[in-house]
């Protein structure tokens, strides 16, 4: 079994009929690990010892008739989700050798469904970026170009997956942190509606942007892990105590009479071009497979960018204000104990410190109506766009990003060039949507290029099964 | 001269005595005596990730207070984050009610020295979390969070205080309230109840508000009263020397009995309040409301005019059973006990006899050994004559003490009151006889011998004689 391909869905298989070991998939993991991730670095720790155990235990308990979903399968986790006992930085100097004392609830889901926990990712600091080259620690690199970043904030999730060195992973996506890393890493990735999945253990950044995602090799994978980790949970009190459903179920592969909604706003001008015919191409072929294709308009889209960055950094202004090294983590000396949190707090990169300044004025008094006040005005009118938009269609279909994955330093100077990589996901966070990425080619470069697929609140099952029977068809 | 009115709005921090903490399941505990951390978890700690959970109880606690209040309790409430760095706050912003609070414009009365009362208006009371405690020692600084997220109801008076005796007024008055609700300790000296006020003066007549200074470090009303006299004796003669009062947070020098300058307000501090993302809107309805409502005891107010018109107590009497709840409860069941026993005499006994052993003793009415049946048994002895007034007094003396019951005291003691009318006058005639020398002085015109007389009845006969019968029979003897 050539482990680096293997879906996690053969490799379940595989493990019930017995053709193969949670110890050899995860030594798998670790061996490629130990071959590839010197260069493309997508983990900041990996924690080889527990889930060789964890592999160990998942083994017995098969053997002993047990069969809970993931059992014996090996994940990977962006490092700004608490595992219980191992060191979360979060892409920061500031959480450098913090080891929370508790399981995230989405970790505590993968653990009771019997998944291995392989490691910590790499992510852009705090989750704001969209390469990993905000990471305090380094630069993952794309696994099909090493010259090019993964994708961020959630890069090392989205490597790992590309790079055979998990069977899925989890991480976050606050404006697209998720999708566009999975869009640049050909692989699939999922950002479920906002309260589906518990944020109890996910390290703040915009508390009512971020949601916990799932990526796989295949729309299968995804799912898989997603039908774990939804649900609700009572510490976390945004989290929505609606059923659950047969996710995995729902990937029928049928999409007859689906309607597919195409925004003219997300068809710009200045857009790489390889991209747009590849994204037109899959609409085009989802027509083929019996969807409907309707053109609708989502009208604010343009003030998504702007809205988002006062919205997110506000809150993250807040969300961050807490590391000063008094209670955990590192502290810095100073003259006294204003100066000590001064100096600790230098530990922020740029990117977070820009942030954290940004979101400070716009709450500020005299400018809060001005900024944050009209962000969140602005930001319903975001939300009523998808509304109505989904009164005439069940998903809309856009690409993930406007480009493929660039070169490593091509926009670190370039702060706002940044910002627009995320241009086609971030309306979705503003909203109650939900949206995925699946691979749909590659361009001239053989770069991977993302479909982004947004369903209506909830309706993961729908756009996880378009996306499934997209996929299927290219097979 | 232009005379100066003084204006004084009172903020009132309340820790509610929940279970747990506001937000996370730390248990409540005594911030001075418990080791510090103790009571701590990755939640109250600002940890990374960690969400809050609004407290059902606390939130109910606070019901309470806005209608004990007189508020009108809000159904929609909202939580925002007060955002500022300080060691002692974990999460560098407080989870607090901003725009959106639980309680409005309620209002409570005041009994001023006249005898006269008179209505505060309360502006609002809003839920919010405690932070921990800073402590500076030995060149460092320490933080406890044990104190982190307790459940914090801030009361805001309207300006509507005149004095610090007014101040006092209000501020026992809402402590008063808290204390029979059991949702506050009241002890000022552990800061559970922390009475903040902030004070102008203005000419008599003006419309518009003075500067104000702020007045913390007040640990009892004493020193609320005296700190805001002083204040406003101060404010007063800055003003009167053309000067003028600097807007500051000023603290209350409990020895030396003066304000001191902690800290100026160059400008107003921004707190950046948001809605917390965390907690969406919560939804108090009318039927939880109502539910509250029931679970209310009768208020000091209520159970002032009701001792006064229902068991003919004075207002004095009326006041002091109703001060603290425990102390109404016992009372009020006493009463209950036997219908024959008045609730008067009842609040005499309790007020005049219990309340001095209790002081002596230093217990509190919880933890007295004697039952308010026991002391209406004793009280049923003496109104059948088994014993007399003195006697009486000295049974309930070691009832208190060692817990008897009044019955089996006075049988060991045998204190059976001597009503015997025969046996009575044989000792008058004999005592008579004894003391011709004072006989004849009270014949003479000397009339406070009487009292001698009488004493020496008692003593012939340990206390126990019938003393209207012994009076009987002195005035037929010596007619
Ligand atoms: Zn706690």
């Amino acid at each position: 079994m050539d482990f680096s391909t293997t879906t996690l869905t053969d490799l379940r298989d595989g493990m019930r009929a017995g053709s193969v070991s949670s110890v050899q998939a995860t030594q798998a993991m670790l061996d490629q690990i130990a071959a590839v991730d010197g260069d493309i670095k997508s983990y900041i720790t990996v924690s080889g010892e527990i889930a060789l155990q964890q592999a160990a235990v998942a083994d017995q308990r098969r053997a002993d008739g047990d069969d809970t979903p993931l059992l014996g399968v090996p994940i990977a986790v962006k490092d700004i989700i608490a595992v219980d006992g191992v060191q979360m930085t979060a892409g920061s100097k500031i959480l450098e050798g913090f080891v929370p004392p508790y399981d995230a609830f989405v970790v505590q889901k993968l653990k009771e469904a019997g998944a291995v926990i392989i490691g910590k990712t790499n992510t852009d600091e705090f989750a704001m970026g969209s390469s990993t080259e905000n990471s305090a620690y380094f630069t993952t690199r794309n696994p099909h170009d090493l010259s090019r970043v993964p994708g961020g904030s959630s890069g090392g999730s989205a490597a790992a997956v590309a790079g055979g060195m998990a069977f899925g992973s989890l991480g976050s996506d606050t404006g697209g942190s998720v999708r566009q890393p999975a869009s640049f890493c050909g692989v699939v990735g999922l950002r479920p509606t906002y309260g589906r999945v518990s944020r109890w253990g996910v390290t703040a950044f915009a508390s009512s942007l971020d949601q916990v995602g799932t990526f796989g090799r295949t729309v299968a994978d995804t799912t898989a892990v997603f039908q774990t980790i939804a649900g609700y949970d009572r510490r976390d009190s945004t989290s929505l105590n609606r059923p659950v459903p047969n996710y995995e179920a729902a990937l029928t592969g049928n999409i007859k009479g689906l309607r597919v909604g195409v925004p003219a706003e997300y068809f710009v001008e200045g857009m790489d071009e390889e991209v747009e015919t590849a994204v037109r191409t899959a609409i085009a072929h989802l027509e083929k497979l019996g969807a409907e294709r309707v053109e609708i308009s989502l009208p604010h889209t343009r003030y998504a960018l702007p809205v988002y960055y006062l919205i997110a950094p506000a809150e993250a202004s807040a969300n961050l204000a807490r590391y000063d090294g008094i209670r955990y983590g590192p502290r810095r000396k100073g003259e006294n104990m204003i100066d000590a949190v001064k100096k600790t707090r230098a530990l922020f990169g740029d990117e977070v410190k820009r942030r954290i300044m940004l979101g400070t004025y716009a709450l500020s008094a005299g400018y809060y109506d001005a900024y944050y006040g009209r962000a969140l005005k602005a930001r319903t009118l975001i939300k009523n766009d998808f509304l109505t938009a989904f009164e005439q269609v069940d998903v809309i279909a856009t690409p993930t990003a406007p480009t493929t994955a660039f070169k490593i330093g091509a926009k670190t100077d370039d702060p706002l060039g940044m910002y627009l990589a995320d241009v086609f996901t971030l309306s979705l966070n503003l909203s109650a949507s939900c949206g995925l990425s699946v691979p749909c080619g590659t361009d001239s470069d053989g770069l991977p290029i993302g479909l982004q697929l947004i369903g209506n609140t909830l309706q993961e099952a729908t756009i996880l099964n378009a996306a499934y029977a997209y996929e299927q068809s290219l097979l | 001269m232009i005379t100066y009115e003084p204006i004084i709005g009172l903020e009132i921090h309340a820790e509610l005595m929940s279970k747990s903490k506001m937000f996370c399941g730390c248990k409540v505990v005594d911030s001075v005596t418990a080791p510090p951390n103790t009571a701590v978890c990755p939640v109250c700690l600002g940890m990374p990730g960690m969400l809050p959970v609004i407290n059902r109880q606390a939130v109910e606690f606070s019901i309470k207070v806005a209608i004990a209040l007189n508020c009108d309790v809000q159904h929609h409430n909202i939580f925002a984050r007060k955002n500022y760095f300080y060691p002692d706050l974990a999460k560098a912003y407080q989870v607090t009610q901003y725009e959106q609070p639980i309680g409005l414009n309620g209002w409570v009365d005041i009994e001023l020295g006249t005898g006269e009362t008179k209505r505060i208006r309360i502006r609002r009371v809003h839920m919010e979390e405690d932070t921990g405690k800073l402590t500076h020692e030995n060149g460092r600084s320490l933080v406890d969070y044990n104190r982190a997220g307790v459940p914090l109801l801030e009361i805001v008076s309207e300006p509507d205080i005149h004095s610090g005796e007014e101040a006092r007024a209000y501020g026992i008055k809402i402590r008063r309230i808290l204390r029979y609700l059991g949702v506050n300790s009241g002890d000022m000296e552990k800061g559970v109840l922390r009475v903040e006020p902030n004070i102008s003066l203005r000419p008599m007549g003006s419309t518009t508000f003075g500067t104000r200074t702020e007045l913390k470090n007040l640990n009892s009303f004493r020193a609320l009263a005296d700190g805001s006299a002083y204040e406003i004796m101060r404010q007063e003669t800055i003003l009167r020397a053309g000067g003028a009062v600097v807007q500051e947070t000023r603290g209350w020098h409990d020895s030396k009995r003066i304000t001191f300058s902690q800290r100026v307000k160059e400008e107003a501090e921004d707190y950046r309040y948001f809605d917390e993302p965390d907690l969406p809107p919560l939804f108090v309805d009318e039927e939880w409301i109502t539910a509250v409502a029931q679970t209310l005891p009768e208020l000091p107010d209520a159970k002032l005019a009701r001792y006064q018109i229902e068991y003919d107590l004075s207002p004095y009497d009326a006041a002091v059973l109703a001060d603290e709840i425990r102390v109404a409860t016992w009372f009020e069941t006493a009463v209950t006990v036997n219908s024959a026993i008045t609730p008067k005499t009842i609040a005499n006994w309790v007020i005049n006899a219990l309340f001095r052993l209790m002081n002596n003793a230093k217990l509190t009415i919880d933890e007295i050994s004697i039952t308010p049946e026991q002391l209406v048994e004793l009280l049923g002895l003496i109104a059948d004559q088994t014993i007399n007034q003195n006697s009486g007094r000295k049974v309930l003396d070691e009832m208190f003490e060692t817990g008897k019951t009044a019955v089996s005291i006075i049988e060991s003691k045998g204190l059976t009151q001597i009503s015997d009318e025969d046996a009575l006058a044989a000792i008058v005639a004999q005592l008579l006889a004894d003391n011709a020398d004072s006989v004849a002085a009270y014949c003479g015109g000397n009339k406070k011998v009487r009292g001698f007389l009488i004493g020496q009845v008692m003593r012939a006969t340990k206390g126990k004689a019938n003393p209207r019968l012994v009076n009987d029979l002195l005035t037929k003897a010596l007619a």
